[in-house]
Parts: structure tokens; sequence; C-alpha cells
């Protein structure tokens, strides 16, 4: 019987829940003996190799660049986790969220006290995706299976979240491990 | 030392009393005088009536007709309800900006006019209509609103604004308005004759409780909608063993679409002060309140006079009526633009100069109301049945209407209807034929009760106006079958989010979330889900909230959803398996495409 | 004062004295009913909505509602959690919580209670308005992007401080904590040491240069999760609410 597949993916996040994955330890060898990982940064698979069992993905959408993502992971994962409080409520990279984007992109690139930008203008670059109006949550873009917040996940979260999932079960785990922090 | 300003600050404060119940009075007096309640009079305000000073901030900024900053000479209130929106609101609008040259909140250079819209002012039937400073101006066309602008450019006056006076009292000297009653159907008992006198001579020769079990009798219920029986509320107050007590009229009609006390405090002022004074005997209250709502401004030096006559002649003051120790008077309190003072237990909030946050109860204003003391606070229409009531008797009362729903009901009828205006009628008349008499056969909806009703499609058309069926407090706002309803039902939903008072969460935070969800499905953006999210989320909102403005703020969009089920599913779509069909990509990237030196995009 | 009365919480009598609201008369039986306004110290507010319970088939806030003699009460059921997990979830939504740069975070009572009701991601969009901050007090700053309006700061500076330093300006959603003074937090008498400041159920007030100085695991419901206090005051309860709290405390919860 071929091993379920698993892909993850850092969006607008900081890879500390990927960090927090890997925090799992020896539970980690463990986690590689039960499922073979797609793409992933963990094994810097850059393109899906199959469908997928369990996508998971921190980070929230902030540019196209995330949107196109996300929208592929839906795509090729049976069942989506949005994980991470970046992921699940936008995050840090959400409090960009309360101010209008020229106004983040001005203070960034041009009037910051410790810019140096000659040309004045924010980099326009057609390589650079574009960013959106606001940071979206993962679940605001398309639908989400299962939210496992925190900022990260602690490694038994995420222990908890896989097991259940893997063997074909809610991702209900035992009280005490929602954290938003 | 103390500029002129502020020593005349404190002159207004010493003529209430420097009584902090008067506070709501003392912020209109300084409002309407400077046009304006600085920072620096807010501190004097506070020194003056002894209250720390975010208490009177707290109240300033509660009101709409009170701000902070500066406001023209004149201001110009454009009423943006829906019956409004019906009758051109837009292009009035329009033409009021180009013409002052501001935007809406706005205020001209010169400091001549500042520019606003407002809630329903109680002009449906003459809509577009406007308050300027305390003036109405009814049907308005930009033309119309041009003319206003030149013409107050020129002398200042908004009094010169009124060319041809409107009917009956509304011409009298002391209103001089050019509303119009539209009193298109007069039933037998609110607007018959009045013979001044007649109630409170019955009244003072009963007993107080023969007065109440004449009330209880005529099976008398509270016409301000929620339909609580008369009877029943004077006895809990009589019952407690306090002084003093209080009689309030609830004179703050409010509620979208309504104008009947409009029309009841210009025709039969006195039938409503009679009503107050019965009910003060009845309880044993020697002291009013008639809280009248801003908008109906106005209308406060003709209301003065009729107290006044009342009292030369014996009917107000000590020993009414030649009853010897019936003593009760009554004053009138301002409001200043807050539609949950109609609400009573926020009325009596305001009427203490506070904030017109709703309070929890129990304990009931019958217990505990204005100034803790027992109160009794009644609709102008409940106040004028129970003069017809005492005129006639209970049983002449009841000869119209249903078991559950004596007597009559005025409505205030407005929207796309041949005849808007004021129809008394019996309670239990289906709806069908309440639109005919009002011309409004073609109607494809009616929002019954205003926002806080219902809004019924066709197929509940049969349905009658009464008590155990359609309740209402009388609005009925036509919608003929052009209407995008879904625009009026947003509209009835954000004016419940800048009407709330901001006290509980699920008004104030859980509105704003049905509106998001609603202005979704608008969009065409929303999928079925949104449909059954905001159903939980209304009732949510509807079993939880503390007052009846948040128990039925969901309304518009529950009652649409149930009636007019098919408006909301023909604009929800599914996206694509797993995609969310209210993000929308294209707007989102819109702001970055505005940020200059962005090369062209080739993905 | 006249006798002491018996009424029904889940099937559960509870004794209560006349006049006792059903959350006072609660807690006094060891039955937690969750809020966030409430304080024990404090007047009853009514303005959360958590508390929220059922009396004799009607809603009603259990902490201003007085208790009344063989009432039943419905306070721990599916559809009451559901609505306590919406208001919960929409004061998130109003406001602007980022809980992982809080130096409340732990010891929050809005986050606190959100883990309890097992709430995974926020169902309402995010209204995303920024709001005024006031650090200009030497020892206090006010954040009011995470001031959740309970009137704690309001009641307890006018009620237990005697100084009346805040209270309430605008309407509806417009609605924010307003300090006694024409603009700033240092201008009114307020003092590190008031009441009115560590009542703060979130982290809107709060004192300044000790944020962050308990480490995490040691913060107030890093161990035991909000309520728990209530409920051991009466062993048997406790066992009877662990047992039934199970299914609701999923960690991770179904997109609908």
């Amino acid at each position: 019987m071929p091993r379920p597949r698993i892909a993850t993916a850092s969006l607008a996040g900081c890879f500390g829940c990927h960090m927090s994955l890997l925090d799992l330890d020896e539970g980690i060898l463990e986690l590689a003996e039960l499922v073979e990982f797609d793409r992933s940064p963990i094994d810097d698979y850059k393109e899906f190799q199959g469908r997928c069992t369990v996508g998971l993905v921190e980070g929230g959408c902030a540019n196209e660049e995330n949107v196109a993502t996300i929208r592929e992971f839906r795509r090729c994962c049976d069942v989506l986790v949005s994980v991470g409080d970046c992921a699940t409520m936008g995050g840090i990279p959400a409090m960009r969220n309360l101010v209008p984007l020229d106004e983040c992109l001005q203070e960034a690139y041009v009037d910051g006290p410790t810019v140096h930008n000659p040309g004045g203008l924010p980099p326009g670059d057609a390589e650079i995706p574009r960013m959106l109006d606001r940071v979206y949550a993962l679940h605001e873009v398309v639908h989400i299976d299962w939210h496992l917040p925190g900022c990260p996940p602690s490694p038994e979260a995420f222990q908890a979240a896989l097991t259940a999932l893997l063997s074909g079960e809610p991702a209900a785990l035992p009280p005490g491990l929602i954290r938003y922090d | 030392m103390t500029s002129p300003h502020e020593s005349r600050v404190r002159d207004i404060c010493r003529q209430h009393g420097s009584d902090p119940v008067r506070l709501l009075d003392i912020a209109r007096a300084v409002q309407s005088e400077f046009r304006g309640i600085s920072q620096q009079s807010i501190d004097t305000i506070a020194a003056e009536v002894g209250v720390p000073r975010v208490t009177v901030e707290a109240c300033v900024s509660f009101y709409s007709f009170l701000s902070v900053e500066r406001q023209g000479e004149i201001t110009i209130r454009l009423c943006d309800d829906v019956p409004d929106r019906l009758a051109g609101y837009e292009t009035v609008r329009d033409a009021f900006v180009h013409a002052l040259g501001v935007p809406l909140g706005g205020t001209t250079a010169d400091g001549r006019f500042t520019l606003e819209r407002t809630a329903c002012i109680g002009l449906s039937d003459q809509a577009p209509a406007a308050l300027v400073n305390e003036v109405p101006v009814t049907g308005l066309s930009s033309d119309r609103a041009r003319e206003i602008v030149e013409s107050l450019s020129r002398h200042g006056d908004p009094r010169q604004l009124v060319r041809k006076l409107g009917d009956g009292n509304n011409a009298h000297p002391l209103i001089q308005s050019m509303v119009r009653n539209n009193l298109q159907y007069p039933g037998a008992i609110l607007f018959s004759p009045y013979n001044r006198g007649e109630a409170i001579r019955k009244a003072v020769a009963m007993s107080p409780a023969e007065v109440i079990r004449a009330v209880k009798t005529a099976r008398l219920r509270g016409r301000g909608g929620a339909g609580f029986p008369t009877g029943m509320k004077w006895e809990f107050a009589r019952e407690v063993e306090a002084s003093p007590k209080y009689v309030i009229c609830n004179a703050d009609e409010g509620e979208p679409g309504t104008f009947k006390d409009r029309v009841l405090l210009t025709e039969r002022a006195d039938r409503v002060i009679a009503g107050m004074t019965i009910a003060a005997y009845a309880i044993g209250a020697a002291e009013g309140v008639l809280y009248l709502r801003g908008e109906y401004a106005y209308l406060l030096p003709f209301l003065e006079s009729r107290l006044e006559r009342r009292r030369e002649d014996g009917l107000l003051g000590s020993g009414i009526a030649g009853k010897h120790g019936f003593d009760f008077d009554i004053r009138i309190q301002m409001g200043a633009g807050a539609y949950v003072c109609g609400e009573e237990s926020a009325l009596i909030s305001s009427l203490e100069g506070d904030r017109g946050d709703p309070r929890d109860r129990p304990p009931f204003p019958t217990t505990s109301g204005f100034r803790a003391s027992p109160t009794v606070v009644n609709n102008v229409e409940t106040l004028c049945c129970v003069t017809r009531i005492l005129e006639e008797g209970p049983a002449t009362f009841c000869e119209y209407g249903t078991p559950q729903s004596a007597g009559t009901k005025l409505l205030s009828i407005s929207g796309d209807c041949r005849l808007p205006g004021i129809y008394e009628v019996p309670f239990g008349l289906p709806l069908r034929e309440v639109l005919e008499l009002a011309g409004g056969e073609s109607a494809a909806a009616v929002q019954v009760g205003g926002p806080s009703g219902r809004l019924v499609g066709t197929s509940e058309f049969d349905r009658r106006i009464c008590f155990d069926d359609l309740a209402t407090g009388g609005a009925l706002v036509v919608f003929g079958p052009d209407r995008d309803l879904l625009s009026i039902v947003s509209a009835y939903t954000e004016f419940f989010i800048e009407e709330g008072c901001g006290h509980c969460t699920p008004c104030r935070a859980g509105m704003p979330a049905m509106h998001d969800l609603l202005e979704r499905v608008r969009a065409g953006r929303g999928e079925h889900a949104d449909l059954d999210r905001l159903r939980e989320l209304g009732e949510t909102i509807r079993r939880t909230s503390r007052c009846g403005l948040g128990q039925t703020a969901p309304n518009p969009i529950l009652s649409s959803l149930e009636g007019l089920a098919s408006e909301y599913e023909a604009r929800t779509h599914e996206a694509e398996a797993g995609m969310r069909q209210s993000f929308d990509l294209d707007a989102a990237l819109q702001p970055a495409r505005a940020v200059p030196g962005r090369a062209p995009a080739h993905l | 004062m006249s006798e002491s009365f018996t009424f029904y919480i889940d099937g559960v009598p509870v004794e209560a004295a006349p006049g006792m609201t059903i959350l006072d008369a609660a807690q006094a039986a060891g039955i937690w009913i969750p809020r966030l306004c409430w304080h024990e110290e404090l007047e009853p507010f009514g303005g959360c909505r958590v508390c929220t319970v059922k009396m004799n088939g009607r809603s009603c806030a259990a902490c201003t509602q007085p208790a009344e003699p063989e009432s039943v009460v419905e306070n721990d059921s599916v559809a009451l959690r559901e609505w306590r997990k919406a208001l919960v979830e929409l004061l998130f939504a109003e406001g602007n919580h980022f809980c992982m740069a809080c130096e409340k975070s732990g010891s929050c009572e809005l986050q606190a209670l959100a883990y309890r009701l097992g709430i995974a991601a926020p169902r309402f969009e995010h209204r995303w308005q920024a709001r005024e901050v006031d650090a200009s007090h030497a020892d206090v700053l006010i954040d009011r992007n995470r001031c959740i309006l309970c009137a704690r700061c309001v009641r307890a500076s006018r009620d237990l401080d005697g100084k009346n330093v805040f209270g309430f300006t605008g309407r509806g959603p417009e609605r924010r904590v307003a300090v006694n003074s024409d603009a700033r937090l240092r201008d009114t008498d307020l003092d590190v040491s008031d009441r009115a400041v560590d009542i703060c159920p979130v982290g809107a007030i709060i004192r300044k240069g000790v944020g962050f100085t308990v480490p995490i695991g040691a913060r107030r419901y890093d161990g035991a999760p909000i309520g728990s206090d209530v409920e051991s005051a009466n062993d048997e309860l406790e066992s009877a609410n662990e047992h039934t709290e199970g299914g609701a405390a999923a960690t991770v919860r179904q997109e609908e």
C-alpha cells in the first residue's frame, strides 16, 4: 500500500511553524516512516509530484503568488490544514492591514528613517509578486478543512493532528493544545 | 482668564440649575448657540455641573445632533432613509454637495453651512426631506436644493424657506411649517373631534383604580410596537409604594418610516397631554415629561403653548379639574438625534442627562425608572387612546379591532404608493386592503413596522395588522416591483449599525459582520453557505442582545431571508471546487496596481 | 430579608438569596458560567453577553438576571455554547488582537475563553480598523486595539478607586474607552496602583515595564483552563463538567 503523501508550504509566515514540526525530534523519523513528503521545503520539491492526502500550509496570503500557491494546494490535497496564526488569522504580517498598502510601501521603501533609496519609488520589477490590498487568512481564499492555531503550534499539536488525520479521523485533539502564542 | 464664550457656557449651565440631569439640555443649548461643543466648553460644563469631564464627552459624542467640531451657522441635515432614496435622495444630495462645494459631513470654508445626512426625520410621506437647522423642508428636488442654498446664502434665515404653509395646525403661528399632515384616512377614535377637559373631568370623578380598570376593560395595548397592556403597566407603577412617581410620554418616534406621532402632536396635542394627565392620576404621579425627538423641535413652541393653555384652564398644575390634591405638571425634554432613545430604558437614561444607553431589566421602569422612581413610559398614540377611552368609555373603544387587539391603529404609509400619509384603521385589517386604501396595490413587498419589523412579500399580503399577526408600531413602507429589495435590506441594516449604542457585543460587533455577509451576497460573491451563516448569526444576535434594538436589528435580513429567499439565492454562486467565491483577486490587487513605478506584470 | 430559595442550573439544585443574580448564585455553588465583563468586585454591566443562559426557556444575561425560585436555567448546552463562541469570535473580529505579540497572552481572559470554547480560527471577517494607542502615561499604556469594551476599567475607577478616569464615547461600532482629560492619559489622575489598571481582562490597559516577565508555563491560564478555579470549589461538579467538556474542547475546528 502506498504511503500517504504530505505537502507543506510557507506563505506569508516566518517558517517557525515548519521549525516546530521539525521539533517533533525523533518523532519526525517515525513520521517519515509513515508518510511520503511531496512538495515541501523539507525535501525541496518545488512542484507537486502527485495527489496528496494532507497539505499543511503556514502563513497567510500577502501577495498574488501566495494566492496561486494556496489554490494549487487546494487542488492537489485531499485535506488542507491551515497551520499557525498567520494562516488562520493573518498573524504578524496582517498588522499591515491597519495601514493602506501605499502608505506601507512608502514607509518601507521611501520614507523610513533607515531607507536609502535614491530612486524614491518602491521596487517595481515585474518579477516581484504584486501585494494584495491586505493579508488574508487562508480560509478567506480557499476552503480549509482544519485549523491548527499557535505561534507556532506546538510539536504535540502537530503530532496529535497528524496522527488523527493519517488514520482518517477528525483532527480533534486533547484539550489544552489550542494556543494563539 | 475666562473667555466671553466660556462665561456664556457657564451662564447656560446656570440657567439649567447646573443640574447634571439637565446635561442634554445644556449641551443642546451650547450646540445651538455656538454651533458646537468645544473641548474647552466640555471642561467648562463639567466644572460647572460637577461631573467628570469624560461624562460630558460621553454624552456629547452619543447624540448625532451634538458635535465637538464647530458646525456652520446653518446645518442642513438631509434625510437618508429608504423612502427618501426611493424618491430621489441621491440627486438631491449631489445637488447640495455641488451647490455648497462640500461633501456630506463637511462645513463650508466660510463657516456658514454644514451638510450632513441623517436617519429618518419623520417626513417619509413627503420625501425627500431635510432639516435646515430646525426647519423641515419637504418634497426636495435637485432644483429646490440649489434654490435653498442660493436663498440661504442671501438671507441666512431657514424660516424664509417656507413658502407655502402646510394644512391644519402646521399653519399655526407657532409652527408655520410647510409640513403637511397627509391625513388620508382619519378614523373614529384618534382624530375624532376633541372637547378639551372632558376626559380629565370624567377621570377625576372616578377613583384611580377605576381609571385603570377602564383602561384594562378597553384592552388597551401599547402602540409603540411591543403591545404591552397599558392598564397592567399602570397598575405595576401604582402598586409600588414610593414617591415621587413619573409619567413620561415617549414622543421619540424614530422607527424609520414612522410619522404618526408628528401628526398627533400637531393636530391632537391636547389629547396626548390629557392622556399623560390621566396616567398621572391613575398612578399617583406629580411630574411628567414629554420626551420630544430632536427632529420635531419645530413643534416645541406650539406644544409649550398647549401646556400653558391647559395650566390656565386648570387642566395642569394643582387641583386639576377641581380635584383637590391632584397636582401634576409636564415639561418637555428635547432629544438630540438618537433612535435608541425610543427604547424606554434608554429614553430614561437620556432624560437623566446620560448617554442614551438602554438599561438592564429588571428592574423595570415601573419599579425603578426616572431618578430610580416608579415611572410609566407610554407612546403618544397610546396616550391619545387613553383619553379617548375616558371620553367615550371602554365599550365604544372595543367596537373596533379584534379580541386581542382592540381599537384602531395609526399607520404611517410611504414609499411606492399613490397616497402616502396617515391612516387610522381598525386592528385586523388585512395588509392587502391597507395597500388598496393607499394606492399601493402593485407592491412587491412592504416593510411593516419599520426596519425592526418585517419585510413582507406578496405571499403574506393576506396577513392582518394586529398584535397576534403582523404586529407593528405603524410604519409601512411600500416597495414597487422594480425595486432592488436587497439594497433596501442593506440600508436598514446600516441604520441599525449606526444607531446602536455599542454597549453589548452581539449588536455592536455582530451587525457589521451580518452587513459584510449581506454585501458579499449582493455583490454576487456569496456562497449558499453564507445564507446559513446569516441565519445563525442573526439568531445569535436576536437571542443575546441586551435591548430591543439589538434583538430586532437582524430582522431586515432574517425576515427577507424567510419571505424573499429567491432574491438571495439568485445571487449566490459556488466557486470552483474548494475555492472561496468571496475572494476577489482582481479587487485585492487594485491598490498594488496604483503603486507608482510598477513594471507591467507578465504573470 | 426573606428566605433563600432553590432553582436549577442544568438540573443541579442551586441555592440563592432573593435578589441574587443567576451568575452569583452559580458562582457560590461552584458552577462556572462563561463571562468576560463580569467581575466579582464590580456592579454587573451586561455588556459582553457571554454569560447568556436560558431561564425557563428565555435567554438572558446571567450576570444581571436575578435568580427566581424554582426556575430552570440552561447553562452548558450545545446551543448556548454556539452563541458564546460566536460572541467571542465577534470580539476577536472587531478588535485587533495579535496574541503572539501581546504582553497579556497567557493571562488574557478573552484568549483563555476562546481556548476553552474550542475556537481554532475566526469565522467572521476582521474589521481591520486601527484604533488609538495612548502611551503618554509614565506607568500605564492603553491599546484600544485590544479593548473589548467591558467597562471594567470604567466601573473600577469610579467605584473602587473613586476617580472616574475612564468613560465611553461614541456609539455603535465607534464606541471607545475615553479618558477623563481632553486627550491623554497622562493628564488624568490615574495611578499605576489603581484597581482600574490590573482589572482589564485583556491587554488593553497594561502596566509598562513588566511585560513578558512571567515565563511561558507560569502565566495565569497556562496550567488550568479559565473557569476551573470556580469549578474546583466543588469537586463533584468539577468531575461532571470535565466529562461534558471533552467534546467541546476539540483543538481544531472544521470549517463549516
